[in-house]
């Protein structure tokens, strides 16, 4: 602490009780609500998992190899958004710039993938509205893939400001506090990747679906 | 400090009014926005309680038609709801907006804008959940908005569409303010005020910030997957689609249990601090009221099936779930011995804060009794859904919760305004809410045990009923006027002032250091603390040695006797000056943030996006510009605009 935490209202952010960054606790806090969020929509999840009633199933429309390219990319995303984090606070402007343009760049890959996906499944008759398992995965991916999108605008902006020097190495917080609400999306997407993807992978229909039916 | 940032175009200047109404829509102070928190949850407490009285009235006599069914419905769903969200909640949250910077030593929360925006999404989300009132549709499947009964086929009307787009609303205010009050009381902590130094009304606020920030997004996911079932038709709680209406109790049990402690924790922190005052002796085992209030927190995520004890979970998780609400008693008992250990051979002063706060603690005592009651599933199974399970959560919820918000309302009111609320009329308005209380939830007990069943909106003659229900409705008559005493007190105090000094109850903690009102800036400097009710000490200092003993010589390694000292003296060597008092402008040179509209202005963008999922995607659009006009032009503008 300083004097600073005495004198003006801005400081205290910065000099705290904590020592931490009170933006930085502020965006640790919130993702432990966030957990709370995709944690129940994940629960959904499993507890339908091969509940529903009528195809298509997991086995019959899940692309494992795709999907691990979109993912790898996600991953990939991550170590760009560390090497943009290292280069800014070094204050190597240009490196700083390209790296947050290709945590931007990887982000709306992957978004590109999902929508893709979205459509490949609907064309093959997957809705929210066909059966539980278009109903949980869609809202569960819908709302991971809403994150990532918010993501992605949120690095634009820090790309054009590291760009046109608004976000220098002595307010590299900026970048850092974007960089932990995106390594968390990356870390949601390896939760939902293994629960949806890998474990559920080899659904079919549950015993006796058709017969409740017909 | 000169550097480029980037801009945002405004449409408005900034304000900059001390007074009229851009003074509100623009503050970001935190003892205003506690204020128009207050007044808002006032006016919704009034609003569900005439909602109360109307029910009341209706179970008055059996075969009654003062209301259809429909309407009574309507009635106890909006009644339900807009207690434990619109009144209770935002009547804490204006506790915590007074009183965390001042108890701390802090000029304003951490995140001020922020602050405003909670607000003001709190707001126009009530409003909005309201509105459901002129469609004529308002909601009327329970607060619980159990499925299927919520699913639009066995419910078509707009109703519960209305509370669950009102209720996540809310939850975005919830979450915002509980982040920022996490912050606030973790990082905005004057020099020498170590966790085991907080006030614990703090401490209380804390906890019951994480639970919110915790709970919150659960209700949240429960509402998006009620909105989608109801407006996309999805399956979630659709047994047609194989969807399992029993996951709907789950989730929102899951939040709902913790949600009641976000209710009641608060006015246990609020008792907390009147009795130590008024028995002028420090709180008794601090320590374990802290641990305890942690305790019941963590434990209250691991209850929320003994809800849901008659849906034929299995006998294993009844047991489990049994055995885990019995323990979280252990917890609650713990702090009321701790409150009557505060009262013992304390030099008690009785005023009317303090009889709100001693009734309290006996009418929460009979409301966890009958809590641990039904937390065994046999017994559970008879008072499932019967007026023992209503008289038992109104004995927590009102008998605890709002007369503990009343006893705070009573003791930090001079602090507020600089003016006394009159005492005659204060124990006029305690005796009556008590004794209605009483009369109007007491008599629930004997209608549940004889097997009356909640929700009914009338009942058979010749069951039994009437004597008991008629004492319940005239009992409810005078609680409601106990609440009518308290708005006479506000408006004859107002017209009759008695002006109250910066420390009119010779108080324990930092709040009662600053003049009453407090300046806008509320510290000329900020405090240096060295004991757990270091205002206190600073007054007594002959005090310090009956609950200190100085193990150095050194004063400023004053440990507490049996109070763990966690040995982090951070920055005790603090020079608590405000160095450029004398240069800049008005107050006193000390920077306070500026106001800004963007926190309003994004708070309308998500309220009409909201009411868009009423209405139709065209709305939705409509609120993109104000979210986005909000958004970028908060997060491009300083805090402060260079000078």
């Amino acid at each position: 602490m300083t004097q600073a935490a005495t004198t003006g209202y801005q400081d205290p952010i910065e000099n705290t009780s904590t020592g931490l960054s009170s933006r930085k606790l502020m965006m640790w806090a919130f993702l432990a609500s966030d957990v709370m969020f995709f944690g129940t929509f994940i629960a959904t999840y499993l507890v339908y998992r091969g509940k529903s009633l009528v195809g298509p199933y997991p086995s019959e429309i899940l692309d494992i190899p795709v999907t691990s390219v979109s993912t790898f990319v996600l991953l990939m995303s991550s170590l760009a958004m560390v090497l943009a984090l290292h280069y800014l606070k070094n204050g190597e402007k240009n490196k700083a710039t390209l790296w947050i343009l290709a945590v931007v760049v990887l982000g709306t890959v992957f978004m590109g993938f999902q929508v893709v996906e979205f459509r490949l499944f609907a064309q093959e008759g997957l809705t929210p509205r066909t059966n539980l398992f278009g109903t949980t995965f869609f809202i569960l991916t819908g709302i991971h893939g809403a994150h990532v999108t918010i993501g992605v605008i949120w690095m634009a902006f820090l790309a054009y400001g590291s760009h046109k020097g608004t976000l220098r190495s002595d307010n590299s917080m900026d970048l850092e506090i974007a960089g932990l609400y995106w390594h968390f999306v990356d870390i949601v997407w390896i939760v939902i990747f293994t629960v949806i993807y890998l474990i559920s992978a080899a659904d079919g229909p549950p015993p006796g679906a058709e017969t409740i039916l017909h | 400090m000169t550097t480029k940032s980037l801009t945002f175009p405004r449409l408005f200047p900034r304000p900059k009014a001390d007074t009229g109404i851009w003074s509100w829509i623009g503050t970001v102070d935190h003892k205003r926005i506690g204020t128009l928190y207050g007044i808002t949850a006032f006016i919704w407490f009034i609003v569900g309680g005439i909602e109360a009285l109307l029910l009341r009235v209706q179970l008055a006599r059996p075969e009654n038609d003062f209301l259809d069914p429909e309407a009574f419905n309507q009635l106890f769903t909006m009644h339900g709801t807009t207690m434990v969200f619109l009144v209770v909640m935002p009547l804490s949250a204006a506790f915590f907006n007074w009183l965390i910077p001042l108890q701390i030593g802090a000029r304003d929360v951490a995140f001020p804008r922020l602050n405003a925006f909670s607000f003001w999404v709190f707001l126009l989300g009530s409003l909005l959940l309201n509105v459901s009132w002129i469609t004529g549709d308002a909601p009327n499947g329970g607060w619980f908005g159990y499925a299927p009964n919520s699913s639009t086929t066995f419910n078509p009307g707009i109703g519960m569409t209305y509370w669950v787009v009102g209720l996540n609303i809310l939850g975005v205010a919830s979450i915002a303010a509980g982040l920022n009050f996490i912050v606030t009381i973790l990082n905005m902590r004057a020099p020498g005020m170590t966790m085991f130094k907080l006030p614990i009304f703090t401490w209380m606020t804390l906890i019951t910030s994480v639970l919110i920030v915790l709970a919150m997004p659960v209700l949240a996911v429960a509402g998006i997957q009620l909105l989608s079932d109801r407006v996309y038709g999805t399956y979630f709680f659709d047994s047609l689609g194989g969807g399992d209406p029993v996951l709907w109790q789950n989730i929102f049990w899951l939040f709902g249990h913790p949600e009641v402690y976000i209710l009641i924790l608060p006015a246990m922190g609020i008792v907390s601090e009147v009795l130590p005052t008024f028995a002028r002796k420090p709180l008794f085992g601090y320590p374990f009221v802290v641990f305890a209030g942690a305790a019941i927190a963590f434990m209250g995520w691991f209850v929320w099936a003994h809800h849901m004890f008659t849906v034929g979970l299995g006998p294993a998780a009844n047991s489990a779930f049994a055995i885990s609400t019995m323990l979280i008693a252990v917890p609650t008992g713990v702090k009321i011995f701790n409150w009557l250990g505060t009262l013992w051979r304390g030099n008690i002063r009785l005023n009317t804060p303090m009889l709100f706060s001693i009734s309290f603690i006996a009418m929460f005592t009979i409301g966890g009794l009958s809590g641990v009651m039904h937390a065994s599933p046999p017994t559970d199974a008879q008072q499932q859904d019967t007026y023992f399970v209503v008289a038992h959560f109104h004995y927590v919820l009102v008998g605890g919760a709002l007369l503990g918000i009343f006893s705070g309302i009573y003791f930090w009111w001079p602090k507020f305004t600089g003016w006394f609320l009159n005492e005659k009329l204060g124990l006029t308005n305690w005796a009556l809410m008590l004794i209605g209380f009483n009369f109007t939830f007491g008599p629930m007990h004997w209608l549940g045990m004889d097997g009356m069943p909640r929700r009914i909106y009338t009942y058979a003659e010749d069951m039994g009923w009437e004597t008991s229900n008629l004492f319940s409705t005239i009992g409810s008559m005078l609680l409601g006027l106990g609440i009518l005493v308290f708005i006479i007190n506000v408006f004859y105090s107002k017209m009759n002032k008695k002006m109250a000094s910066a420390d009119p109850w010779d108080g324990r903690t930092l709040e009662w250091s600053v003049p009453s009102p407090p300046p806008p800036h509320d510290f000329d400097e900020i405090p240096q603390v060295k004991y757990r009710d270091d205002f206190w000490f600073k007054k007594h200092p002959e005090t310090i040695a009956q609950y200190y003993h100085d193990e150095h010589d050194d004063q400023d390694q004053a440990v507490p006797s049996g109070a763990q000292f966690d040995g982090d003296d951070e920055a005790v060597a603090v020079p608590a000056v405000a160095e450029n008092k004398s240069n800049g402008h008005g107050h006193g040179g000390i920077h306070l943030p500026d106001m800004s509209y963007y926190p309003f202005v994004l708070s309308v963008g998500i309220t009409i996006f909201g009411a868009g999922f009423l209405t139709n995607t065209y709305v939705i659009a409509a609120g993109v510009p104000f979210f986005l006009w909000g958004l970028l032009g908060w997060s491009m503008e300083p805090v402060n605009d260079p000078e």
